[in-house]
C-alpha cells in the first residue's frame, strides 16, 4: 500500500520561511526573524521525521516511495515531474539536512546576534534548506540539479554575506564559478542519460540498467563517460582535485555557514549524487577507478596542507576536503553505504568542530589565528570538552563515530580490486596526518599560555560590527580574515547556552553516531549497511544477478568469507596511525613547542610550498584565469563588444546622421540653389523624354 | 529668302538683348534690354503672321508689365549688383546643365529639320483678330472668365502685400 | 521659308538664356526679369506651332483636328497670367525689400535647416 506523505512540503517549508524573512524581514524585530526561521526549520524536520517513520521498513508502505505533484517539463518524448523520491538513502539524507540545520539555526541565533543584516542571513539560510532538501528529495536528475544550483546559489550569498569586504565577495564568486565548471559537467552527463534513456527519472533509468540491457564489459563506453561527467559534477560541489580550490576561500562567510554549508550538507550532495548513481558507475569501471584515485589524491593533499595553516577556520576547511576525499574514495570502491555511513558522522562531527571553533572565536573577540590563542582550557570549559569530543571523533579513536565510519571505508579500499593496499596505506598515513593537524589544532587552541593581545582586540572587535566597518576591522588582522564574530565584552567568556545547546547535542551524536555502524567482526551487526543494502543493490527485478565483479562489500554475504584476523589488523593499524599522530602533536605543540620552529626551518622550501597551498591557486590564475581575461578583453570586448555590435549600432546612427547632414545642404535657403535643382530636375524629365523619343 | 534674313535679323536681335540682359549688372538695363527683346519677338510674330499677338505682346507685355518693372526698379532705387558670395552651386551645376539641355534639344532639332518642314507667313485672315475672338469667346469661354477672377486675385493681392505695415 | 526648327531652336536659345539669369543673377528684379524671357520664349513656341498647324493640318489622337489658332489664343492666356504674376510678384519683392533691405536674393536665406 502506498500512502501520500506529501513530501512536497519538507522543502516548501523551509522556501516560506526563507520568503516571509527575506521580503519582510526587515522590519521585523531580531527576535521576531529567529522566530519564523526556527520555526519553519523546525517544522520541517518535524515533518521529515514523520515521513520517516511512516516509511520505515517493516512498515508495509514499499520503497522508494515516489510522489509526483505535477509535470514540470514536457518536451517530445522527455518529461521532468516534480517528483519526490524516499527512500533509505534519502532518509538518511533528508534527516541529517533537516537536523543538522536545525541544529546550526539555533547556534545561529545567538552567533549572528550582533551582526548587520540578521533577517538577511536567515532567509538566506533558510533558502539553502529549501535548495538542499530538493536535492535530496527530487526524483529525478533534473529537479536534484535544480537543487544542486541552488545550494550553489544560497552559497554564493551567504559566502560573501559581508558583501562589502572585497574578499568576501571574491571568495563567493570564486565559489560559484569553480561550482559552475563541475555542474556544466554534470549537465553534459544529463544530456547523455537523456540521450540513452529517454528520461532523467531515478525509476526509469535505473529500471532500465536493472533489466539487464547493459553489460560491465562495455569499458570505455556509454557509462564511462555518463560516469565521468557525473563525477567531475561532484568533484566541483564536493571539493575534490581539480575543483577544490573553492573550499578554503569560503571560510569568508560566517562560521555557521561553513558548518552547515561547507561541512555536514552542501558538499555532501555530490557523494550524494554518486551514491545515488551507483547503478551507472557500477557499470564503468573504469570511471570508478578513477573516482577512487582522485579521492585518495585529494585526501593526502588537502591533509598535507591542512599541516601549515594558522587559521583555525581553514584547518578545518582543508580537513573537510580530506574527508570528503575519503567519502569519493569510498564511492570509488564501491562501498557506497560506507561513503554514506561517513557522510553522516563526518557531518555530526565536522558540524560541532566548526561550530566549536566559532565558538571559541566569539569567546576570544573575534581572532581566528591560533597561534594567538592558547590556554583556553580553563577559561571556556564546555567549549573545549565538545570540541575535545569531536577532535577525538574526528582522528578516529574508538569508540567515538569517526573510527567506525573511517575504518569501514579503508577495509573496503583494502579489499577492493580499485583500491588495494597502495591506496589504504595512504588512506592509513591520512588519517595519521588528520589526527596530527587536529590536535595540532587542539593543543594549540586550548593547551599553553593566553597569547592575547588583552584588551586591545575589543576595540577592533568592536569596530567590526557591522558589514560596513568590516574592512576597517579587517585591516588589522594578519590574514584578513572576517571578523565575523565580535562582542568585545573585555576578556574571553564562555558563550551562551542558545550557543552551547546544539553543540552538547551535537557532541552526543558523535559519540553514539558511529555506533550503528559497528562491523560484524567486533560483533556488531553494521544496522546501517543492511540499511542501505536495499538501495545499492540494483533495484532488482526479483531474481535478476548482480554483477559480481563490483560491490562486493556492499552485500551482506561477503564478510562472511574475510578472516577476521585480517579485518583487526587493519582496524587496529588505523588506530595505531591515530594514536602516532596524536603523540607527534602532543610532542611539537605541548611538550617542546619549539620544535616546529625548528623543522620549518630546516626544509623551509617544502614548508614555504605547503603553507602556499602548492601554489595552485596562482597555476589556475596564471593557467586559466589570465588568459581568459586577456581574451574576454582584447577579443570579446573590445573587438566584439566594442568593434562589431557598438560598431554596427554606432555606425546605423551615424550613417544616418551623414546622409541627413548631406540632404541638409539641399535646404539651405539660397534661392538660386533651388532654382539650380529645379533646373536639374527639369533638364532630367527632358532627357528622359528626349530619350523615349529616340528609342521608341 | 526674305523672310530668312528678316527671321535671322531679328532673332540675333533677340538673342543680343537677352545675352545684354545677363551682362547688364544694373536692373535697370537689364529691364531696358529686356523691352528690346520684346519688341524683336513682336516682329517675329509679323513674320509668323500673328497680328494680334504681336499688338498686344507691345501694349500688353511691354508697355505695360515691363513700365511695371521700370516702375519698381526706380521705386525700390536699387542700385548695381554688388559682388557677394553666392551659390556655388547654381554657378556648376546650373550652368552646364541648362548649356548641355539646350544644347541637346538644339541638335536634335537641326538633325531633324528635314523631316518638320518649313513655316511661312500665312493667309492674311490667319491671325485676324476675329478669328482669335471667335475663339476666344466660343471655345474657350471658360478659361477666359477665369483669366478675370485671376486678375481680379492679383490685383487685391498685389494691393495686400504692397501695403507698409504701420 | 523657314525651317520651323530655326524658330525652336531661337526659342530654346531664349530659353536657355533665361535660366542662365535665373541662376546667375542676385539681383530679384533681374531673376524675375529672366522668368518673363522665359516666358517669353515659351510665346515664341506657341505662335510658330500655331502657324506650323495652319499650313500642315494635322488630327489628334482621338480624332478631333487640331484648332491651329488655339496657339495665339494660348498665348493670349499666357501674357493675362503673366501680367498678373508680375503684379502680385513685383508686390512681395516691394514687401522683401522693406524687410530685408536689399535686394541680393543670397541674403533673403532666413528659410533653412
Amino acid at each position: 500500500m502506498t500512502k501520500n506523505l506529501n513530501l512536497w512540503v519538507i522543502p516548501l517549508l523551509p522556501l516560506i520561511g526563507a520568503a516571509i524573512n527575506g521580503l519582510l524581514g526587515r522590519r521585523f524585530k531580531n527576535a521576531m526573524v529567529s522566530a519564523v526561521a526556527l520555526l519553519f526549520t523546525a517544522a520541517s524536520f518535524g515533518w521529515a521525521a514523520w515521513a520517516v517513520w511512516t516509511v520505515w521498513p517493516g512498515s508495509g508502505i514499499a520503497l522508494p516511495h515516489i510522489e509526483t505533484l505535477a509535470t514540470w517539463i514536457t518536451a517530445g518524448t522527455f518529461s521532468a515531474p516534480f517528483g519526490f523520491y524516499l527512500d533509505q538513502l534519502s532518509m538518511i539524507m533528508v534527516l541529517i539536512v533537516t537536523g543538522v540545520g536545525f541544529l546550526i539555526h539555533i547556534y545561529s541565533v545567538g552567533y549572528m546576534a550582533h551582526e548587520g543584516g540578521y533577517y538577511r542571513f536567515f532567509a538566506y539560510l533558510n533558502l539553502f534548506m529549501f535548495f538542499m532538501l530538493t536535492l535530496v528529495l527530487a526524483n529525478n536528475y533534473l529537479l536534484m540539479f535544480v537543487g544542486w544550483e541552488g545550494v550553489g546559489l544560497a552559497s554564493y550569498l551567504l559566502i560573501g554575506f559581508f558583501f562589502l569586504k572585497d574578499s568576501a565577495a571574491d571568495a563567493g564568486k570564486k565559489a560559484f564559478i569553480v561550482n559552475r565548471i563541475g555542474d556544466f559537467a554534470f549537465l553534459i552527463g544529463m544530456f547523455l542519460i537523456i540521450q540513452h534513456f529517454g528520461s532523467l527519472n531515478y525509476d526509469a533509468v535505473f529500471g532500465k540498467i536493472a533489466e539487464g540491457h547493459f553489460t560491465p564489459e562495455a569499458g570505455w563506453g556509454l557509462f564511462t563517460a555518463i560516469a565521468l561527467c557525473l563525477m567531475f559534477g561532484a568533484t566541483g560541489k564536493s571539493a575534490q582535485v581539480p575543483l577544490y580550490v573553492w573550499l578554503p576561500d569560503a571560510m569568508e562567510g560566517p562560521t555557521p555557514v561553513s558548518a552547515l554549508i561547507h561541512a555536514a550538507t552542501m558538499v555532501t550532495a555530490g557523494i550524494y549524487m554518486i551514491a545515488r548513481s551507483h547503478a551507472i558507475f557500477n557499470l564503468a569501471p573504469h570511471a570508478l577507478q578513477i573516482v577512487a584515485i582522485i579521492g585518495c589524491i585529494t585526501t593526502i593533499f588537502a591533509a598535507t596542507m591542512g599541516l601549515a595553516q594558522t587559521d583555525i577556520k581553514r584547518v578545518l576547511a582543508y580537513s573537510t576536503v580530506s574527508q570528503l576525499g575519503y567519502m569519493f574514495l569510498a564511492c570509488g570502491v564501491a562501498a557506497y553505504s560506507a561513503g554514506i555511513f561517513h557522510l553522516m558522522t563526518h557531518a555530526f562531527f565536522k558540524a560541532l568542530l566548526f561550530l566549536g571553533a566559532g565558538s571559541v572565536i566569539h569567546a576570544v573577540g573575534g581572532e581566528q589565528d591560533m597561534r594567538r590563542m592558547g590556554g583556553l582550557r580553563k577559561l571556556i570549559p564546555w567549549t573545549f570538552w565538545v570540541v575535545t569530543i569531536a577532535t577525538i571523533a574526528i582522528a578516529g579513536i574508538p569508540p567515538f563515530a569517526g573510527f567506525f565510519s573511517k575504518d569501514e571505508i579503508l577495509g573496503a579500499v583494502f579489499h577492493s580490486p580499485y583500491g588495494g593496499p597502495v591506496i589504504w596505506a595512504i588512506g592509513v598515513l591520512t588519517a595519521g596526518l588528520t589526527s596530527f593537524y587536529m590536535f595540532r589544532l587542539w593543543f594549540m587552541t586550548f593547551f599553553g599560555e593566553l597569547k592575547l593581545g588583552g584588551v586591545d582586540v575589543g576595540e577592533e572587535a568592536h569596530s567590526a560590527h557591522a558589514p560596513a566597518q568590516a574592512a576597517h576591522g579587517a585591516a588589522s588582522h594578519s590574514h584578513g580574515h572576517a571578523d565575523d564574530e565580535a562582542h568585545g565584552h573585555g576578556g574571553v567568556h564562555e558563550s551562551p547556552w542558545i550557543m552551547l545547546a546544539p553543540l552538547v547535542i551535537l557532541a552526543v551524536l558523535s559519540v553514539v553516531g558511529g555506533w550503528v555502524g559497528v562491523p560484524q567482526f567486533m560483533r556488531g551487526h553494521n544496522e546501517i549497511e543492511h540499511f542501505l543494502a536495499p538501495v545499492m543493490e540494483s533495484p532488482a527485478v526479483a531474481g535478476e544477478q548482480p554483477a559480481p565483479t563490483v560491490r562486493v562489500l556492499d552485500t551482506t554475504n561477503a564478510p562472511e568469507e574475510k578472516p577476521t584476523n585480517e579485518e583487526w589488523l587493519l582496524a587496529d593499524t588505523s588506530v595505531a596511525a591515530a594514536l602516532i599522530g596524536l603523540f607527534f602533536a602532543y610532542l611539537f605543540y605541548y611538550k617542546r613547542p619549539e620544535l616546529p620552529e625548528r623543522i620549518t626551518s630546516k626544509m623551509h622550501g617544502i614548508y614555504t610550498m605547503v603553507l602556499h597551498k602548492y601554489y595552485v591557486d596562482e597555476g589556475y590564475g596564471a593557467l586559466l584565469v589570465k588568459p581568459l581575461l586577456a581574451l574576454s578583453t582584447v577579443v570579446l570586448w573590445r573587438g566584439v563588444d566594442q568593434g562589431v555590435i557598438d560598431g554596427l549600432v554606432n555606425g546605423a546612427g551615424t550613417a544616418s546622421q551623414g546622409v541627413g547632414n548631406e540632404l541638409r545642404r539641399m535646404q539651405s535657403g539660397n534661392i538660386r540653389s533651388y532654382a539650380a535643382w529645379v533646373a536639374i530636375g527639369g533638364a532630367a524629365i527632358v532627357g528622359y523624354m528626349i530619350w523615349l523619343g529616340v528609342t521608341r | 529668302m526674305v523672310h530668312q534674313v528678316l527671321f535671322i535679323v531679328f532673332g540675333l536681335i533677340c538673342v543680343a538683348g537677352a545675352i545684354n540682359l545677363l551682362a547688364q549688372r544694373h536692373p535697370i538695363n537689364s529691364a531696358l534690354s529686356l523691352i528690346v527683346v520684346m519688341a524683336a519677338l513682336s516682329l517675329i510674330y509679323l513674320l509668323l503672321g500673328a497680328e494680334f499677338v504681336a499688338a498686344i505682346q507691345v501694349i500688353v507685355y511691354a508697355g505695360a508689365i515691363m513700365v511695371l518693372f521700370v516702375f519698381v526698379i526706380m521705386l525700390l532705387n536699387a542700385g548695381a549688383e554688388e559682388r557677394t558670395r553666392g551659390s556655388r552651386i547654381a554657378l556648376f551645376v546650373g550652368v552646364p546643365g541648362v548649356v548641355v539641355l539646350a544644347g541637346t534639344v538644339g541638335w536634335l532639332l537641326v538633325s531633324g529639320s528635314g523631316k518638320l518642314g518649313g513655316v511661312t507667313i500665312a493667309s492674311s485672315d490667319f491671325g485676324e483678330t476675329h478669328n482669335i475672338a471667335r475663339l476666344l469667346f466660343r471655345d474657350f469661354l471658360l478659361p477666359f472668365e477665369i483669366t478675370s477672377v485671376l486678375i481680379l486675385i492679383a490685383i487685391m493681392g498685389a494691393v495686400v502685400l504692397g501695403k507698409r505695415e504701420n | 521659308m523657314v525651317p520651323l526648327s530655326w524658330y525652336l531652336i531661337l526659342s530654346g536659345i531664349l530659353f536657355s538664356l533665361g535660366v542662365l539669369g535665373f541662376l546667375l543673377k542676385r539681383n530679384i528684379i533681374t531673376i524675375f526679369m529672366s522668368i518673363e524671357l522665359m516666358l517669353n520664349a515659351v510665346n515664341l513656341t506657341f505662335v510658330t506651332f500655331a502657324n506650323y498647324w495652319h499650313t500642315h493640318p494635322a488630327v489628334l489622337a482621338n480624332g478631333d483636328p487640331v484648332i491651329p489658332l488655339s496657339g495665339q489664343v494660348f498665348v493670349f492666356f499666357v501674357m493675362v497670367v503673366a501680367a498678373a504674376e508680375a503684379a502680385v510678384g513685383l508686390a512681395i519683392i516691394i514687401s522683401v525689400y522693406r524687410t530685408r533691405e536689399t535686394l541680393n536674393v543670397d541674403r533673403v536665406n532666413l528659410l533653412k535647416l
